[in-house]
């Protein structure tokens, strides 16, 4: 994903890939919205809603193997780069970029807020430092 | 995982298959999961379609189903996937030393390895006047498109010559449409392969009523007519007239190809346990092909041998096929008739028949048995337990155990489970079978003869019906085989732990003992698994077996646990969590229950429940909230239930001697011994244990894993109790004189089970598989073998015997319990 698209996007720093233990997740909130971000097979990582499309099942909880995860509630295996349900089940949770750096330190990008609160630059927020 | 054979498209090596049917396209199928661009492939069909589902003929010639309906690769399927399909067109042979195929218009095609799955074809005998116009088999569309214009016409006539299964669905599809139908059975009872003659007997009765009639003993003459059939003559000089006469006596083989091609055959062409023919290019799979001696006239089979065909063709070359069992069912709607292995038992004195016959209810079983092992079954009327029969067939286990209740059905070897009586051919389309996921009968069958799917867990994947709790599974498995016509599934005698990979849970273990595996990588690697990382069935089943086998060194996998047990709490469906402290033997005093209602009101929890198991559960907790709710239940001294595990649960206890005016022995005290003991350690699946102060069993110990009741005398032992979806009352096992010896018992019982069973098999069904008496064996016979056992057990308690939540709060793991981030 190029700067450009940061016009629809607000990307976050959320922390290095070492906070999340391999085959595992964790929950970044954004404006009340869970999002899981995944560390699957080979340390790639991908973030979708923490919501399963069967009955909003906390995908985050599930046993990630290779780049899916099965819902902890029900079993559905969800497709983590995609967000769709692995066939024969039907849905699709939404997904968001993310990128990881030199460093290893992963961004998420998010919507950007509604016009009159984005921020007016590309403002990378660097929250990790905060913390 | 990198195969050897080189995938540019030009140079990728020719595969052909001769035979456009149901088992070479789904080795195709097979072929393409494995390795989807490894071949340029071309397919010889001589019917003019794409492949379809031969077993839908039946229906689709009674009128249920379309020739749209049953196709299962349709040519944008190939189109798809960059196969060539030769439709109708004919095979004539195989020139080996050029290595290429020829067809009947003398085209050649070069190829590198050739599959073929030519089927077989119906049996016409000899009989004066068959060849004849309206005289044809009935295995083809073509066929069942004849037949029905045949039946079109008033008062319209068919003979169908062979009374087995073919013949009866031919016969049942035409009466379907108006025809008057007589089959003709030259032995003495119809489907005599499959059923005895009692069966034989109650099935022609219902045909009979049904307007079919049958003749037995029944020899045909000569077919009469003009070019154009008009009667049948028998031997006994009746004349029956006929607009049709079907000849299902049978199939042969198709190996004309192959013979044409000097291949070797016998009856069918000769393949190994690869399904490689004689010539190391050619593989052949399906009716078509003789393995150890047999060839298959069933679908199930077939796809097994595709399964292993495809492993080879893709260059895995680990799977082998050691030959099948079958079982069949007649595809009439509304008569139920299961047939699996032998029929009758043979002269000599080791093998025995069981009966039960109740002819008002038109309901008929006979299994027939050989050393306490069930050889064969022949079901009339109520074919539900056909699938379990099958099952205790394939895996040999010994029923001595159940014998007195075998023939009532797995429902009586104890169950009130839900349902498990009701005729599942009777059943209106509405009739829930499935009651955790509300799916219907329709829904099954719709859902098989939709997606063209073939296999339980297809099943289960599309429909959902029996993928929850399980108890359904025998009637999801009865329709499946009432629409398919056989046990449905590639019904391996072994079954693989998931699909990452072919080795059973047994072989699983065998290998972490025997090559010394100690973490799942390991096994991964030294096993040959399919995936990178295995997947959520296999590995919460390997760091189980992993730290059964190492109590001491194993590191733990908490990525293979599933959430609970990773937490230490059950998830709930809003994604809260319950929690559920430990409260030994049920016995509480008013502090603890202070501190209870404190930790409750402090975390605002929103439900306090008394559970089942006679402790108290808190529902509705947030994860965020669980370690400080942990380290204030242990600040007030206690630790995890364990609510959540494949562990040990509760242990019940009724009040018993101390206070009962019938207690016999210290109930209460024994049980809290016992679940100090015992807590903490982890098992194949959940585990409970009862202890009753007298035979009044107020502590419901007769269905738990584990059961003491005890008597005045001492205390009797029971195990493999199941209270849940399909109740099962424990079995006896023996009666002792002092506690020590009840916590012996108890903790070698444990260890067996934790070192023996599948993982997620429960003792009832553990027990069902490996029989009360190889416990005996075990315990009983075998006193020092025991000792060890509890040695094992009690060293395995040493490692596993903290509290987790004690753990995880000293742990801080911040990163399970803590959100990464909270952005705005
Ligand atoms: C809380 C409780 C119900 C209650 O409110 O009383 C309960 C709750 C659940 N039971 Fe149970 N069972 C509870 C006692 C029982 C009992 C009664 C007993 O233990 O005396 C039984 C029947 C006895 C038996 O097991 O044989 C029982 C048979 C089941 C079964 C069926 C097991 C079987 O082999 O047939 C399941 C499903 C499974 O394990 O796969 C199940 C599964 C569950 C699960 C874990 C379902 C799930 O996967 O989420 C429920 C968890 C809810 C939660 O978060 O607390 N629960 N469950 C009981 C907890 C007892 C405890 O203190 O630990
Ligand atoms: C009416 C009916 C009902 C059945 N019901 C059941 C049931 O309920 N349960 C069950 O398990 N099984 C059932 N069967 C059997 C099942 O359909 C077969 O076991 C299965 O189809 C065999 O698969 P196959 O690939 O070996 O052969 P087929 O499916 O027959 O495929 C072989 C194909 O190869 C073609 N072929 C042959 N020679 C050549 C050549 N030289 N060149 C090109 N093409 C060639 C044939 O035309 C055919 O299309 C039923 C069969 C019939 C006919
Ligand atoms: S607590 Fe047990 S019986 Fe009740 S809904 Fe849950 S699993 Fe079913
Ligand atoms: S909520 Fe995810 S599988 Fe049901």
């Amino acid at each position: 994903m190029s700067q450009s698209n940061a016009n629809d996007l607000t990307w976050y720093r959320i922390g290095p890939v070492s906070d999340i233990p391999p085959l595992g997740s964790r929950v970044v909130q954004h404006q009340g919205v869970r999002i899981a971000i995944f560390r699957a097979h080979g340390d790639a990582i991908f973030a979708v809603r923490d919501q399963c499309p069967h009955k909003e099942g906390p995908l985050s909880q599930g046993i990630v193997h290779g780049q899916r995860v099965t819902c902890p509630l029900h079993g559905w295996v969800i497709e983590l780069a995609s967000g769709e349900a692995v066939k024969p089940d039907v849905g699709c949770t939404p997904r968001y970029p993310t990128r990881v750096d030199d460093e290893g330190v992963i961004s998420l990008g998010v919507p950007a807020l509604p016009p009159e609160l984005t921020p007016a630059d590309d403002v990378v927020h660097d929250l990790a430092d905060d913390a | 995982m990198t195969r050897s054979v080189p995938s540019t498209p030009e140079t990728k090596p020719r595969l052909v298959l001769i035979g456009n049917g149901m088992a070479g396209m789904r080795t195709l199928e097979e072929l393409l999961k494995l390795a989807p661009d490894m071949y340029e492939i071309t397919v010889f069909g001589d019917e003019p379609y794409g492949n379809y589902n031969r077993i839908m003929l039946s229906p689709m010639l009674s009128g249920e189903q379309t020739l749209p309906e049953i196709m299962l690769n349709d040519e944008d399927w190939y189109a798809e996937r960059d196969i060539t399909l030769r439709k109708g067109e004919r095979v004539e042979r195989i020139d080996r030393l050029r290595r290429e195929v020829l067809t009947q218009d003398g085209d050649r095609l070069p190829y590198d390895r050739v599959l073929i799955a030519t089927g077989s074809r119906p049996f016409i005998p000899p009989i004066p006047g068959a060849d004849q116009d309206g005289v044809l088999g009935f295995r083809t569309v073509a066929d069942v498109e004849t037949m029905v214009e045949a039946s079109d016409g008033d008062d319209r006539r068919a003979v169908v010559i062979g009374g087995g299964l073919l013949g009866l669905e031919a016969a049942a599809g035409l009466a379907a449409h108006g025809m008057h139908v007589t089959v003709l059975h030259r032995n003495g009872h119809i489907m005599d392969q499959q059923l005895d003659t009692a069966a034989g007997r109650m099935l022609e009765r219902t045909l009979c009523e049904r307007g079919i009639d049958v003749r037995v003993n029944a020899n045909t003459r000569r077919i009469e007519g003009d070019g154009r059939v008009t009667g049948v003559e028998l031997d006994d000089g009746e004349r029956l007239p006929a607009d049709l006469v079907v000849m299902a006596t049978g199939i042969r083989p198709n190996i004309d190809v192959a013979e044409a091609s000097k291949l070797y055959c016998e009856r069918g062409i000769v393949v190994d346990d690869t399904l490689l023919t004689y010539d190391p290019k050619i593989y052949a799979v399906g009716e078509c092909a003789q393995h150890r001696g047999d060839t298959y006239g069933l679908v199930a089979p077939l796809f097994e041998q595709a399964k292993v065909c495809a492993n080879h063709l893709a260059h895995y070359g680990i799977a082998k096929y050691g030959g099948s069992m079958v079982s069949t069912k007649l595809k009439v709607t509304g008569v139920d008739v299961y047939s699996a292995g032998k029929i009758a038992a043979g002269d000599d004195e080791t093998e025995e028949e069981m009966v039960f016959a109740d002819a008002a209810r038109g309901v008929y079983k006979k299994l027939v048995l050989r050393d306490d092992r069930v050889e064969g079954a022949v079901l009339y009327g109520d074919t539900l337990d056909g699938s379990w029969y099958f099952q205790l067939m394939r895996e040999g286990t010994n029923i001595s155990d159940m014998r007195e209740h075998l023939l009532f059905g797995q429902a009586h070897v104890g169950d009130s489970g839900h349902g498990a009586t009701a005729r599942i051919a009777s059943l209106p389309d509405d009739a829930e079978i499935c009651g955790c996921n509300g799916v219907c009968k329709g829904d099954i069958v719709r859902a098989i003869n939709e997606n063209k799917i073939f296999t339980l867990d297809e099943v289960r994947a599309h429909t959902k019906a029996s993928a929850s709790c399980g108890s359904c599974t025998g009637m999801v498995e009865d329709l499946m085989a009432s629409t398919l016509g056989g046990d449905y599934s590639a019904a391996p005698s072994k079954k693989p732990v998931c699909e990452c990979t072919d080795h059973s849970h047994d072989e699983v273990r065998e290998a972490i003992y025997r090559q010394e595996l100690h973490d799942i990588p390991a096994v991964f690697a030294a096993l040959d698994w399919r995936t990178d990382n295995g997947c959520a069935k296999c590995r919460p089943a390997l760091n189980y077996y992993l730290l059964c086998a190492w109590p001491d060194t194993y590191q733990d996998d908490p990525q293979s646990r599933f959430i609970n047990e990773r937490v230490h709490a059950n998830i709930q469906k809003d994604g809260t969590y319950s929690v559920i402290p430990r409260i030994w033997g049920g016995v509480t005093t008013p502090n603890q229950l202070k501190s209870i209602a404190e930790v409750a009101e402090r975390f605002e929890v929103p439900t306090v429940k008394i559970t089942g198991g006679q402790r108290i559960d808190l529902l509705g907790v947030q994860k965020e909230q669980l370690p400080a709710m942990w380290k204030d239940l242990n600040d007030a001294g206690f630790v995890s239930g364990h609510a959540y595990g494949k562990s040990l649960r509760t242990v019940k206890t009724c009040v018993g001697r101390e206070w009962c005016r019938f207690g016999t022995q210290d109930s209460t005290g024994l049980g809290i011994q016992l679940e100090k003991i015992t807590w903490g350690s982890w098992m194949p699946h959940k585990f409970k244990i009862a202890v009753s102060g007298c035979p009044r069993n107020c502590a419901e110990a007769t269905i738990k894993d584990f059961g003491v009741v005890c008597v005045d005398s001492g205390y009797e032992l029971h195990v493999g109790g199941n209270g849940g979806m399909k109740v099962r009352p424990t079995e006896f096992l023996c009666k002792v004189d002092t506690e020590a010896e009840v916590i012996d018992f108890t903790t070698a019982f444990i260890q067996l089970y934790r070192e023996e069973a599948r993982y997620l098999e429960r003792t009832a069904p553990w027990i069902e598989r490996v029989g009360l008496s190889y416990v005996k064996r075990r315990l009983l016979e075998d006193p020092s073998g025991r000792e060890t056992l509890s040695e094992r057990f009690a060293n395995s308690q040493r490692f596993a015997q903290r509290d987790p939540w004690a753990d995880q709060v000293a742990a801080e793991d911040d990163h399970e319990y803590e959100p990464m981030m909270v952005l705005s």
